[in-house]
């Protein structure tokens, strides 16, 4: 298939890229832009495990096309930090014990980003609502919510 | 019981340290296998077998190999046709990494293609043309094993995979004389998948020299490469396996070594480096899950309540092949060796080859399905007993020093203590009562778990160095795989703590066979026990080596060096001595000596007699009660699980941040296994290959946990350690049911529940008070 130039902006940072039209944005991101902090659960929407944010906004890199985050500020788990600052969600993921495994924390960690930045005191429910799209198999979810709650206003 | 508060001795274990690994994996630093990319890449993808039974006729490669961008196919004719599997006395070997002649289930690998992107190998995949012969098919054991079955397997006649009768103790037959209770009931589980969030992964590279370098998903680089070197016939000096970090395993990441033989292949006859990354679909259908459990169970009591003997039968669904189907048949009836003191146990199972995706290792490993069925059973005991269901426990609960009926020694135990804790932080006596006026009900169960067994190989070792470079830098090399459970961190504690420095001048070099020392792998709740040992051992003999230099500058005796505060110095004396730093650097200056430690460690056990099942295979276990909440809908049937009460013997917690960690996730999983998980297959093919179809727990369904550890001290276990992060899985799903029928008297046999079972059951049984139940049911006749 014909590819066909693409401009993306990831972390700030702009990328003119070719590629084929039914390329996802996790497939450009990991293999064209070595950005593999993005993981790949399922391939198919459902584990939440390649959660970025467009805009603000999580969207499943899996489910969009890398044709259609054009014009989009793509954030991924490396462009979470900011000047050599860790996110404050980052040092609670880590002192709250809310990390096992770790390959779902990057996509956990960005749905929690959006969630505050939506709403910066959630109640507990609120926190469960807001990463029920991502699976994590190793936590049980516990120290996870616990973490977001710690940092939540 | 010797429980003392050690804390106040040590200064990093017994601690909740952070996770060493915890700021990679926030950022997305940390590298996982599929995230290795190499220079000229391939990608890999496997043919799989559409048809449950087949005998393979034919296979036309050559319109695959002409695709453009496609660069390498191979099929079994490319292997060397051996058969291989794990390692073990039991078991005969029944896989070939491709297909040789049949194939014995929808998923079964025929063949594989190396191309230049993921979208040219699968369209690869369909212009290869399998001619196949089907053959009649069989997917259930019990069908199996009837005369005329189709034939799944040559060397197994009846599909009888492998089957023992073990007595342990008395004879039954002469026990049921003395009992004057007996109930019996039978029990289902289904084959929980293990849905790690991570699929399986290997990059594999065969250079002009024949070097074989492969990163892979895997919780055992040394017997993963010792499979590769079995099934390939390869020099074992030119395979090296690398586990990078690890997404999750339970047990499923154990010996999926199918991908890794495949990319092999393929980047020999590429020329290229290959990676293969399993699709959630192929996890699904193709990776391993928990063996279903068919299990018929009898308990023989006093009236007093004092249990005399179990008895149980056991049909275990292979699936086609091996794998750990015999050492988790076998491991399924220690479990009633373990927990509680009987007279004799006899356990008659059979492992069943059917025509379905085959069973492997998962968290509980066989122990949990056995558990399932007999915490289940001494409720029903209980209530027939009128007697109350923790003090049934507390009163047949092995103790330290018990020698069990299979000839093994309890050499720490805490399990009174546990059931004690739970009754206490549960409420138990007042929730049991049933007075809510709601379908609330609370349940009880226990649990022991090895730490480590002695079956797979002679030894059951592991080994690690440690190095103390002249900067003061402190590298850990093991070869243990942390897959999330934390022992990166839990063994950088131990090296800290022996050599008195910073968790942060700590490194771990782990998981690469040519670079790390043996170790056996992460299951079995071994590392913690073993791996933990030999890195107290090697940081050791480390600190000793320092020691001795640092006696001969004070002019003192190397036993009066101390270690502490990232000095070394003469014991009591902290302005004699130097930085732990300077110390390094004088080792090298005054002595030329790079400080090097090494540790193995082989606990004191036996090998298993596989005929008899006897023995001390696992040199400790670890014990635990839990107690389940949990709330019926009276209208849907549907169960909510509100809180679990733990308790679990850690012999001590070296990281309770870690350790609490384990039990919520353990908790989650025997949750799915209970409420949700449900797969479903129809005529060999999985009808739920997807999270949309297979329901694992999310955020929305976590209950609230209550943990607590009892600290027993294990005489060998480092600083007393004992491995739990298996076992903490085995009571809950028990617990849950156990609770299930305290709030509605519907007593839930088969897994998972089914909401409509608990209706019917409802309807059947209307409650009208909780809590003085006697209509439990279980087709048995007493013998008093």
């Amino acid at each position: 298939m014909t590819k066909q130039p693409v401009t993306l902006t990831v972390n700030d940072q702009e990328y003119q890229l070719l590629v084929s039209p039914t390329k996802t944005l996790l497939d450009v991101l990991r293999d064209k832009l070595g950005l593999t902090g993005t993981k790949r659960g399922c391939d198919s929407g459902e584990c939440g495990s390649c959660t970025v944010l467009a805009d603000g906004i999580p969207i499943l890199s899996c489910m969009t096309l890398a044709v259609e985050a054009e014009g989009k500020n793509i954030r991924t788990i490396e462009g979470v930090a900011k000047g050599g600052e860790f996110h404050r969600l980052q040092k609670a993921f880590v002192e709250k014990g809310a990390i096992q495994c770790g390959f779902c924390t990057p996509g956990m960690i960005l749905s929690a980003v959006a969630l505050l930045e939506s709403n910066p005191s959630p109640t507990p429910e609120e926190i469960k609502k807001g990463i029920s799209g991502n699976f994590c198999r190793c936590t049980g979810y516990v120290k996870i919510i616990e973490a977001i709650g710690s940092v939540a206003k | 019981m010797k429980q003392r508060d050690l804390r106040s001795e040590y200064s990093v274990v017994g601690r909740g340290v952070p996770r060493v690994d915890g700021w990679a994996k926030v950022t997305g630093d940390a590298i996982y296998s599929a995230d290795v990319y190499l220079k000229g890449m391939l990608r890999g993808k496997i043919l799989r077998s559409p048809h449950p039974h087949a005998r393979i006729v034919h296979i036309d490669t050559s319109r695959a190999r002409r695709l453009t961008g496609v660069r390498a196919v191979v099929t079994g004719a490319d292997t060397p046709g051996v058969k291989y599997a794990q390692r073990m006395k039991t078991k005969v070997p029944d896989k070939a990494p491709l297909a040789i002649d049949k194939v014995r289930y929808i998923g079964d690998e025929v063949a594989a293609v190396a191309a230049d992107d993921v979208d040219v190998a699968e369209e690869a995949l369909d212009l290869i043309r399998v001619d196949y012969d089907v053959l009649p098919a069989v997917y259930d054991p019990f069908e199996a094993m009837k005369p005329g079955a189709p034939q799944i397997h040559e060397h197994a006649p009846g599909n009888i995979a492998w089957s023992r009768l073990f007595q342990w103790g008395r004879l039954v037959d002469e026990l049921l004389e003395e009992c004057e209770v007996v109930v019996e009931d039978s029990f289902k589980t289904q084959g929980q998948v293990h849905a790690y969030m991570e699929p399986n992964c290997s990059v594999a590279t065969w250079d002009q020299n024949g070097n074989v370098t492969v990163w892979a998903t895997t919780q055992g680089p040394h017997t993963h490469k010792e499979e590769i070197v079995i099934a390939l016939g390869l020099p074992e000096n030119k395979v090296r396996v690398i586990t990078p970090n690890l997404g999750g395993g339970f047990g499923g990441k154990r010996h999926v070594v199918e991908p890794s033989i495949a990319a092999i292949l393929l980047s020999k006859m590429s020329g290229r480096p290959v990676k293969i990354e399993y699709t959630r679909v192929e996890e699904f259908t193709a990776a391993r899950h928990r063996h279903p459990m068919n299990i018929k169970l009898r308990i023989g009591a006093k009236k007093n309540g004092r249990l005399i003997f179990f008895d149980a039968q056991n049909i275990v669904d292979n699936g086609a092949y091996n794998d750990s189907g015999p050492s988790i048949t076998l491991y399924a009836g220690h479990a009633l060796t373990t927990n509680y003191r009987v007279e004799g146990v006899r356990y008659d199972p059979k492992l069943v080859y059917t025509n379905t995706a085959y069973g492997g290792a998962y968290r509980g490993y066989g122990n949990l399905q056995m558990r399932f069925a007999l915490e289940s059973m001494l409720d029903i005991l209980a209530e027939r007993l009128e007697m109350d269901s923790a003090e049934l426990r507390m009163m047949n609960a092995v103790e330290e020093n018990d020698v069990l009926v299979c000839k093994s020694r309890v050499t720490s135990c805490g399990l009174r203590e546990c059931i004690d804790e739970v009754v206490r932080s549960s409420n138990w006596s007042e929730k049991r009562k049933n007075s809510s006026g709601k379908l609330r009900g609370v349940g009880i169960s226990c649990h022991e778990y090895v730490c480590g067994v002695r079956w797979h190989y002679p030894h059951d070792s592991s080994s690690a160095h440690v190095r103390i470079d002249e900067d003061g830098s402190v590298k850990l090399f093991t070869g243990t795989v942390d897959i999330g459970q934390g022992s990166d961190t839990t063994l950088c504690q131990i090296v800290a703590e022996v050599l008195g420095v910073d968790m942060s001048q700590i490194n771990i070099y782990k998981a690469d066979t040519e670079l790390t020392p043996l170790d056996l792998g992460t299951y079995g709740s071994r590392v913690t026990f073993i791996a933990g040992n030999a890195t107290k051992i090697a940081a050791t003999e480390a600190r000793n080596q320092l020691a001795e230099v640092i006696a001969e500058e004070l002019d003192t005796s190397p036993e009066s060096i101390e270690f502490r505060n990232n000095r070394v110095q003469k014991a009591g004396a902290p302005e004699t001595g130097f930085s732990f730093r300077e110390a390094a650097k004088l080792a090298l200056n005054k002595k030329g000596l790079t400080i090097m430690g090494r540790g193995s460690y082989d606990p004191p056990s036996d090998i298993v007699d596989f005929d008899k099942g006897e023995g001390k295979f696992n040199a400790t276990y670890s014990f635990g009660a839990q107690i389940a909440e949990v709330e019926v809908d009276p209208v849907t049937g549907r169960v909510n699980l509100e809180k679990i009460y733990s308790a679990v013997d850690c012999g001590f917690a070296i990281n309770p941040l870690s350790l609490e960690g384990q039990c919520h996730g353990s908790i989650s999983h025997a949750q799915g296994m209970a409420l949700f998980e449900r797969p479903l297959f129809h005529d060999g093919k999985v009808l739920t290959p997807s999270f949309l179809d297979y329901h694992i727990p999310t955020s929305m369904e976590t209950p609230d946990v209550d943990n607590i550890f009892v600290e027993t001290i294990d005489p060998d276990g480092p600083y007393g350690a004992k491995g739990v992060c298996e076992g903490y899985q085995v009571p809950t799903a028990p617990a849950i049911i156990n609770a299930i029928y305290n709030a509605t008297g519907v007593r839930i046999k088969e897994l998972p529940v089914n909401p409509e079972e608990v209706l019917r059951g409802l309807a059947e049984h209307p409650r009208e008070s909780k809590g003085d139940r006697n209509d439990e049911t279980t087709g048995n006749a007493d013998c008093e």
